[in-house]
């Protein structure tokens, strides 16, 4: 009885030091990463909105991915290129790549998808407009054919995320899970991606558990120096700070600016600070014969080239950097961020304030008295959006362009931009293809429902158009680029748009951690590198 | 009887149904839901086929009664938000709103009845004057201020007990609970703590005040006269006579326990109805507003109707009044 409990202790012993070598130098990290919403969705094709692509990107993989710097990278697809027929795309897929269920990617789970994300319900099929079809060319090719040249198709299909055919089909989800069909699908609340990361478990609105997948291709390739990570949706901003705070969550991604300072004070903490795909900017109605919020009736001064100049003229961009924005955003002078193709650092400057300059144009354009106006602003969807709106109208009555601040939830705001219902508005866009063409077809054409979508400040020029559609088919690089630099010059001019800065985008970490501000924030946790003690 | 209690659920209908008109007037302003549906690429087409599919193109009047014909049904519709039943979510998230709201009214009604009689027993004490001074703090301060104040002491400076969250849950049948685990046990105490310290304050001023009146009336002083001694007149005679009122209070106050729980919710992240709520009001995600508030309005009426049952059983005047009438 006393040798079998020795040698029972003994077994004990050696069976913890085995299990101690085992688990010595690859020690489990755990990342707790809190944010303020959830997705609303697991299936990958549910919902294009960066809450819902942030946790999917974790779990399934696109054909090319982008890194934190923006920069595309080869993820299924191991190399993709234009054939000798300007219409057709070929990918290579990469070979020996699983999904977490142990089943070999092919090319008929790739077709499968992209078929599923074309799809009506799809909500990415957007992305995917210009595709006319999709074929295979071996079991490791496929083609895209389009409908005219399309050079963004690559950029668009950062999003598109690859299921697995079999797995969609034996758990009857094929049907998209989204809010209009009614029906909850099994895709919705669990995934078989080949994504670097499996769901272990998922509780909507608590807690989302993913796991290191044991036979992720990309081992030895990327750094995976996440084990597992506990994704925790906490909406309320001081109870997401405290819980950083007090250890209890690694990484916060949606930091309140004014927690910054007090944050970077912790000496337990790390902040990361960088900018953004992101500009925020000031919309101005062109359009309307007549401005529903001015007292001024029958003319819109805005319609004036000289009044938006003198708009522009009066806006102190640094200050609100300063007093606003608490540092924190990069000015700018043009709706184009630096990370997307078409800027440049000439486009990107402002005239210096004057005062005096300003009213004397707003003289010559025929309103010596200035006009009153209103500036509507969202209240929850930028960095201190409804700070910006009360410093610009401040610093707007400086020459006599009394301006009423008025905010309201983003629900409201983008339907009324959208219809172009508004005088005078704050916007922000986020450069999703990294490439000017997004901000000239949703922000400049006239609005025709496909294209447009987004200009509410009624612009509409025929030359614009023309050039937007050659712009959207050329498919030689150097040429495209000529056409999208001859756009800006002549935008700019304009004045449609007062550019205000580029947001920047702010995480806070335990010190355990480094992870890099992704550029449009959305991590992927497979890029993240060894811990920097 | 019958007629009573069948004339307080007519009575309790007309309720559900005024503030589910209500409800539903409102939410016409709280923004459009389609909006945080889809992309920002999506077309304008894409979300009028999408605002057509969900019936928001729909006239008013038509879409309350169709609200109204399925909730008659049990069927509240599916979130917008998280493209599942509302019933199902709600199912959900109500297990950790009963158990914060039922473990809050037991400690500020076990704790302060205690109080309340220690505070009138020795009313001219130090420790008695202190507590009643404190009480006040907990009327006058809002919930939200209590709650963070807690999380700074307990959470991060002592790091004693978690910030937000339930810890973890064990599930038995449809229910989950955190009072099996450890950690969940510690996520309960500061909410429920937060959560209670209005009531408690509240029912300790009530059982004071009380006690206080029952101490002056005649009975007692002929039991004092009687000899009788000072303990058992306390707690036997005086503090039975007190309770009364105190149930009733302490009743209704579960109710408005369970339906307010929304800032201790959402100071502590606890994942019950009042967070899902703040959500749903955030994303404009009607039907879960809609269901939410049916609830809350479902719980008054079932307490009020119980508060009246228990008036017809203790006090005889009702039962004898429609007798007398015929």
């Amino acid at each position: 009885m006393g040798s079998d409990r020795h040698k029972a202790a003994a077994l004990a012993v050696a069976l913890l030091a085995a299990f101690a070598i085992a688990a010595g130098p690859a020690e489990s990290r755990t990342l707790r990463w809190a944010r303020s919403i959830d997705t609303t969705s697991l299936d990958p094709h549910a919902a294009n909105v960066g809450p819902n692509l942030l946790v999917v990107h974790q779990i399934y993989e696109p054909l090319i991915v982008r890194r934190f710097d923006g920069k595309m990278v080869p993820a299924l697809a191991v190399s993709w290129a234009l054939t000798r027929d300007p219409l057709v795309w070929e990918f290579k897929l990469r070979p020996g790549v699983t999904f977490h269920d142990g089943k070999p990617l092919t090319a008929e789970d790739v077709l499968f998808s992209l078929e599923r994300a074309r799809s009506t319900a799809s909500d990415v099929k957007s992305l995917l407009s210009s595709v006319a079809s999709v074929s295979k060319a071996d079991d490791h090719t496929i083609r895209i054919r389009t409908v005219g040249p399309d050079p963004l198709l690559p950029n668009n299909l950062t999003d598109v995320l690859v299921m697995s055919k079999p797995w969609t089909e034996a758990h009857e989800s094929v049907a998209i899970h989204n809010p209009a069909s009614g029906r909850e699908t099994h895709a919705a609340g669990h995934a078989n991606g080949t994504g670097p990361y499996a769901v272990v478990s998922r509780e909507p609105g608590k807690k989302t558990v993913m796991r290191l997948y044991e036979g992720y291709w990309g081992k030895g390739e990327h750094p995976l120096d996440i084990d597992e990570i506990v994704y925790l949706p906490i909406p309320d901003n001081a109870t997401r700070i405290t819980a950083l705070v007090s250890g209890e969550v690694d990484f916060v991604q949606d930091v309140p600016v004014q927690d910054v300072q007090r944050l970077q004070e912790n000496r337990a903490l790390r902040v990361n600070v960088s900018p953004e795909n992101r500009s925020i900017f000031l919309g101005m109605n062109v359009g309307a014969p007549d401005l529903k919020s001015s007292s001024l009736k029958g003319s819109n001064p805005f319609a004036d080239r000289r009044v938006r100049a003198a708009i522009e003229m009066a806006i102190d961009r640094l200050q609100l950097q300063r007093n606003v924005m608490r540092g924190l955003s990069v000015p700018a002078g043009v709706i184009v961020p630096p990370f997307s193709n078409g800027y440049t650092s000439e486009l990107d400057i402002w005239p210096p304030v004057d005062l005096a300059k300003a009213r004397g144009l707003l003289r010559e354009a025929g309103y010596p008295d200035g006009f009153d106006i209103a500036l509507t602003c969202p209240n929850d969807r930028y960095v201190n959006d409804e700070g910006l709106c009360h410093g610009v109208a401040g610093m707007l009555g400086r020459i006599g362009v009394r301006t009423r601040p008025a905010t309201q939830p983003a629900a409201q705001h983008f339907g009324q931009v959208r219809r172009a219902e508004l005088d005078f508005y704050l916007l922000g866009w986020g450069v999703t293809t990294f490439d000017s063409e997004y901000i000239f077809s949703l922000l400049y054409h006239t609005n025709t429902g496909a294209l447009g979508g987004w200009n509410g400040t009624g612009f509409s020029d025929r030359a614009v158009d023309d050039q937007i559609h050659t712009l959207r088919q050329e498919v030689d690089q150097a040429r495209r680029n000529a056409t999208i630099a001859s756009l800006w010059r002549r935008l700019k001019e304009e004045v449609i748009y007062v550019p205000l800065h580029n947001q920047t985008i702010v995480y806070a970490m335990s010190r355990e951690f480094d992870i890099p501000v992704d550029v449009s924030s959305q991590p992927k946790m497979k890029f993240v590198g060894a811990r920097r003690m | 009887m019958f007629a009573y209690i069948l004339r307080s659920l007519l009575q309790g209908a007309v309720v559900l149904i005024a503030v589910a008109f209500i409800a539903f007037s409102m939410f016409r302003f709280v923004g459009d839901p389609v909006a945080n549906m889809v992309g920002q690429e999506a077309s304008m087409a894409d979300r009028e086929e999408l605002t057509k599919h969900l019936g928001l193109d729909q006239p008013f009047p038509i879409q309350f009664l169709r609200f109204l014909g399925k909730a008659a049904q049990g069927d509240f519709g599916i979130s917008y938000r998280q493209g599942r039943p509302v019933a199902a979510v709600m199912a959900e998230r109500l297990p950790a709103t009963v158990e914060l709201a039922v473990l809050s009214a037991i400690f500020a009604t076990v704790v302060g009845v205690a109080l309340g009689v220690y505070a009138a027993i020795r009313r001219h004490g130090l420790v008695a004057n202190a507590v009643m001074t404190l009480s006040l703090v907990g009327v006058s301060l809002p919930t939200f201020l209590i709650g963070i104040g807690l999380i700074y002491v307990f959470a991060v400076e002592l790091r004693w007990l978690p910030s937000f969250g339930r810890g973890e849950t064990v599930r038995l049948g449809g229910w989950t609970t955190g009072l099996l685990t450890k950690s969940g046990l510690q996520s309960l105490i500061l909410p429920v703590l937060t959560l209670g310290f209005f009531q408690l304050t509240l029912i300790m001023r009530l059982v004071r005040s009380e006690m206080l009146e029952v101490m002056r009336s005649d009975f007692i002083r002929f039991a004092r006269a009687r000899g009788i001694p000072n303990r058992v007149i306390e707690f036997r005679h005086a503090l039975r006579n007190t309770m009364i009122p105190v149930v009733t209070i302490a009743g209704l106050q579960l109710g408005s326990v369970i339906a307010f729980a929304i800032v201790t919710e959402t100071v502590f992240q606890w994942p019950g109805l009042g967070a899902l709520f703040v959500n749903a009001v955030q994303f404009a995600d009607v039907p879960v507003m809609a269901a939410y508030l049916v609830f809350v309005a479902f719980v008054f009426v079932v307490v009020n109707l119980a508060t009246d049952l228990a008036y017809l059983a203790l006090d005889p005047r009702l039962r004898a009044a429609p007798t007398a009438a015929r």
